[in-house]
């Protein structure tokens, strides 16, 4: 991936004011089809001008026989086009597949948008709005839903953007590789104030954001605050080990293999655990009574957010694996 | 007055005194025109009803441009903002350009370009017309109510759920309205298959009509989805029955894998037809032989296919899964490729030609330019990893007005210009057609070039107010709006004026060889007076002999 970063940069792309790890791939692509669709235009222009100019009436160069045998050009001009799209096809899947691969060590921040707000949450409890402060250098992956309309998480300057989705979960991952204030946009139009929907990241150096994330007042993180929650909601009634319910076990429950009561197999996201809580029957464990009731209506999509960030804290396998849902 | 409108200035028509009437003087009552059944005259019905939807949706136009001149919502509230702009979209695309080459040149020209006296079925061709007025005006109800501020895309919860604004009647509007698309797209399928003159096989067939036939099946088989997903919206909104709001247990994504199944395909409703109309001004006025008539065939059937697998291209930042956004990607560079094919196809058709430059070709023209940068920017939107930063910016707002309004905009001002003497028996002065022609081009790219490069730096579409550093592009754009709207004006005037001079035109200004050209202009109700010459080519055009502008008479060069 360095490689393609130096390559980008070598290329003089560092005008273009990307800051994030996947910005310098994005410019070196686009400055790439910039080239080759440019080219391809000014070809199509100058042949035009040039035909009009050469082939106008009374210049008395026309020929009605000519261009009667086209197979061979045809079949040119189909293929090549068609070795050319692939290519280009491949080579910006390549780069959107890596979007969907966040690294273990991402930090996790919880971002819920409604209608025209962004509300952030860090992992120790620290809440945002329309502000998101990350670290230089480390990855930060976003897990996100909306409370109304769908939203979109815009980032300019990051080169990403990702949809915003009632009713469930989509995430989207970066590393900021320069310091400063970077422009937040919603980008899926949401009403009224769609365009007042703004916001920025600030991207500190690391001992800064250290600084900035212990600073504020004390609050339980967001792990802890989920626990709470976790027993206060009364789901430990049944799925604490200790309980006379059976009940499937949660601890380490994020990234585990499960096996349904239809069987079907499904790897456990933040996604399912929403889904669980909210619309229980859905997705029954393998060996387990439907007992569950939802608690739609009841849990706030904070308190869902909290109840995720508790689960993960009970041991999971890290969140970069393969299957874990970037959207 | 150029030479070609002095040349052809020829009161006798095509000498063969016919005794019928033309279909302009078969009656001259309000009564006439509403209640009949004539191809030629419901084609006249529908181009005056789209040229008012189309004023319409360019007032909402202007005014959007007029916001945008400075960063601050200044001019109207958000609300109005927001209203303007699903009403320009709206209108442009259901009730402008979707009918727009297909309801007035398709129904005007298919009959007469296969040499049969009317479609398939003429009273279901009125009855559609009567749809589309009645759907038109329910949207203007909604619009007159106060307006809708969904966006044309109506994308839920948004639409089901969260606005305030009458999103149920305007969709009843466009229920209505696909109803009347469905029945053109079925007279065209039929009247192709059933009433082509003997002889006229599917390979001889002018690429206008195969186009024409490709978009019918698309309309056929995409408007209904359009339609089931239309009424799904209005019921959850009414009904607060669960399909699309996940509070309700819905699925949003839902809404947007239906509405991209019908609007997808829906620009290749807009497009195809365009690419029928170059393909015929093309060779005409190069006086040159369509070039790989069978690929251009081909890549129409192809574009109307592949056309339908493409619609998740919308949705690569939606929570889509992985797997259907890169097979989606993979589909939606496919069906570039028969698109690049007529394009060179087309520029291929130039070379060692006689070309002329009257106003059709200019548009004709303008139409590859602009298409092909449409196309190509198509590209862009199509790579996966680019499109996480370009969709929902200025940049997709440019592709798709590049396609539509650059391609198919384009292309019907060509049809008009092309096809206009046949239909009235008048000529335009010629020069305000070039100076038209010239200033669409110019006015479009100062509109929507400079909507690339806000896209690329980041523009979200849709915003009432926007951060200080787009001001200047958003400015370009709003400036080149005004020589836009000029050249989009001024045709009105020089039409209206060369239907009350005295430049009639002959049955053939253009020379041109398709069999339409072999009636009197404007055609008499029955269409023909003599049994029309099927040509051996529909294309045969040749770049020496005789100026072509001078073809004295109706079918010189096929008879």
């Amino acid at each position: 991936m360095s490689g393609i970063v130096d390559l980008a940069s070598d290329a003089g792309l560092s005008w273009l004011g990307g800051a994030s790890s996947v910005a310098p791939r994005y410019d070196l692509l686009f400055a790439a089809m910039v080239l080759l669709c440019g080219t391809v235009a000014l070809g199509v222009l100058v042949a035009i001008v040039a035909f009009s100019i050469r082939y106008r009436a009374g210049a008395g160069r026309g020929d009605a026989a000519a261009g009667r045998r086209t197979r061979a050009i045809e079949i040119a001009w189909t293929v090549t086009p068609l070795v050319i799209f692939i290519g280009l096809f491949v080579w910006a899947a390549h780069d959107f597949v890596a979007l969907y691969r966040p690294p273990a060590d991402a930090l996790p921040v919880y971002v819920v948008a409604k209608q025209w707000m962004w509300k952030l949450q860090h992992r120790n409890g620290r809440r945002e709005i329309n502000e998101l402060h990350v670290p230089l250098g480390q990855p930060v992956r976003l897990l996100m839903t909306s409370q109304d309309a769908i939203h979109s998480f815009f980032v300019p300057a990051f080169r990403l953007k990702q949809d915003v989705v009632p009713g469930r979960y989509t995430g989207l991952w970066f590393t900021a590789t320069k310091l400063g204030e970077f422009r937040l946009f919603c980008a899926e139009y949401c009403g009224t104030e769609h365009s007042q929907m703004l916001g920025r990241i600030v991207v500190l150096p690391p001992a800064e954001y250290a600084r900035w994330l212990g600073s504020g007042s004390e609050q339980p993180s967001l792990a802890q605050y989920g626990f709470a929650r976790f027993r206060a909601l009364g789901c430990s009634g049944c799925h604490d080990p200790a309980s006379t319910v059976h009940a499937p076990s949660l601890e380490g429950l994020l990234g585990r293999t499960v096996h349904l009561q239809d069987g079907r197999t499904l790897v456990a996201d933040e996604n399912y655990v929403r889904d669980s809580i909210l619309v229980p029957g859905k997705d029954v464990v393998a060996g387990f009574a439907p007992v569950m009731p939802s608690f739609a209506g009841q849990v706030s999509e904070e308190d869902i957010q909290a109840l995720v960030a508790y689960l993960r804290s009970t041991g999971a396998p890290a969140p970069g694996d393969p299957q874990g849902a970037r959207r | 007055m150029s030479s070609v409108a002095e040349a052809t200035i020829d009161r006798v028509g095509d000498g063969s005194a016919a005794p019928a009437p033309s279909y302009l003087d078969d009656g001259h009552s309000l009564r006439s025109w509403l209640t009949t059944h004539d191809h030629k005259r419901i084609a006249i019905l529908y181009a005056i009803s789209i040229t008012v939807f189309f004023f319409i949706g360019g007032l909402a136009a202007t005014l959007i441009r007029l916001e945008l001149a400075t960063p601050a919502g200044d001019l109207v509230s958000h609300d109005t903002y927001n209203k303007l702009f699903t009403a320009h979209g709206v209108i442009m695309v259901w009730l402008f350009l979707i009918p727009s080459i297909p309801s007035v040149f398709g129904n005007f020209l298919v009959p007469l370009m296969i040499g049969a006296r009317d479609l398939a079925f003429p009273r279901l061709n009125l009855l559609s017309w009567y749809l589309y007025v009645l759907g038109g005006l329910i949207v203007l109800v909604a619009l007159a109510l106060g307006g809708v501020d969904t966006g044309w895309t109506f994308y839920a919860p948004y639409s089901t759920m969260f606005s305030n604004s009458w999103v149920a009647v305007t969709l009843v509007g466009v229920f209505v309205v696909g109803f009347s698309s469905i029945l053109t797209g079925l007279n065209f399928i039929v009247t192709v298959h059933t009433l082509r003159a003997p002889g006229l096989g599917w390979f001889k067939l002018p690429l206008f009509v195969w186009a024409h036939y490709a978009t019918s099946v698309i309309l056929v088989l995409a408007t209904p989805v359009l339609a089931i997903t239309t009424l799904l919206v209005v019921a959850e909104r009414l009904l607060q029955i669960g399909v699309f709001d996940p509070a309700h247990g819905g699925d949003p994504l839902l809404f947007q894998h239906l509405f991209w199944f019908y609007s997808h395909p829906a620009v290749y409703i807009m497009v195809l037809p365009a690419m029928g109309v170059v393909s015929e001004i093309v060779p005409c006025f190069a006086r040159k032989r369509i070039f790989g008539y069978r690929f251009m065939a081909y890549a129409i059937l192809g574009i109307a296919s592949i056309g339908f697998l493409v619609w998740g291209h919308h949705m690569f930042v939606s929570g889509q899964s992985l797997a259907a956004s890169l097979v989606f990607s993979l589909l939606s560079f496919l069906v570039a490729i028969p698109s690049a094919i007529k394009v060179f196809n087309w520029t291929a058709t130039l070379y060692k030609g006689s070309i002329r430059f009257d106003a059709p070709m200019l548009y004709a023209l303008g139409f590859i330019g602009l298409f092909t940068v449409g196309g190509l920017t198509g590209l862009f939107v199509a790579s996966l990893a680019l499109d996480v930063h370009l969709t929902d910016t200025y940049f997709v707002v440019a592709h798709f007005h590049y396609i539509m309004v650059g391609g198919s905009v384009m292309a019907f001002f060509g049809a008009l210009h092309f096809w206009w003497p046949k239909a009235t028996g008048r000529l335009y002065p010629e020069v305000w057609g070039r100076i038209a022609a010239v200033l669409i081009f110019v006015g479009f790219n100062l509109t929507f070039f400079p909507q690339f490069l806000l896209g690329m730096r980041g523009m979200p579409r849709r915003y009432h107010a926007y951060p200080a550093e787009f001001h200047q592009l958003h400015m370009a754009s709003s400036a080149g709006a005004v020589v836009l709207a000029l050249g989009y004006l001024l045709p009105l005037f020089y039409f209206s004026y060369s239907l009350r001079s005295a430049c009639r035109a002959g049955a053939n200004p253009f020379g041109a060889l398709g069999i339409e050209w072999q009636t009197r202009s404007p055609p008499p109700t029955h269409n023909f007076d003599r049994t029309p010459v099927v040509p051996e080519h529909v294309y045969d055009y040749a770049p020496p002999g005789p100026r072509p502008t001078r073809a004295p008479a109706a079918g010189a060069k096929a008879s």
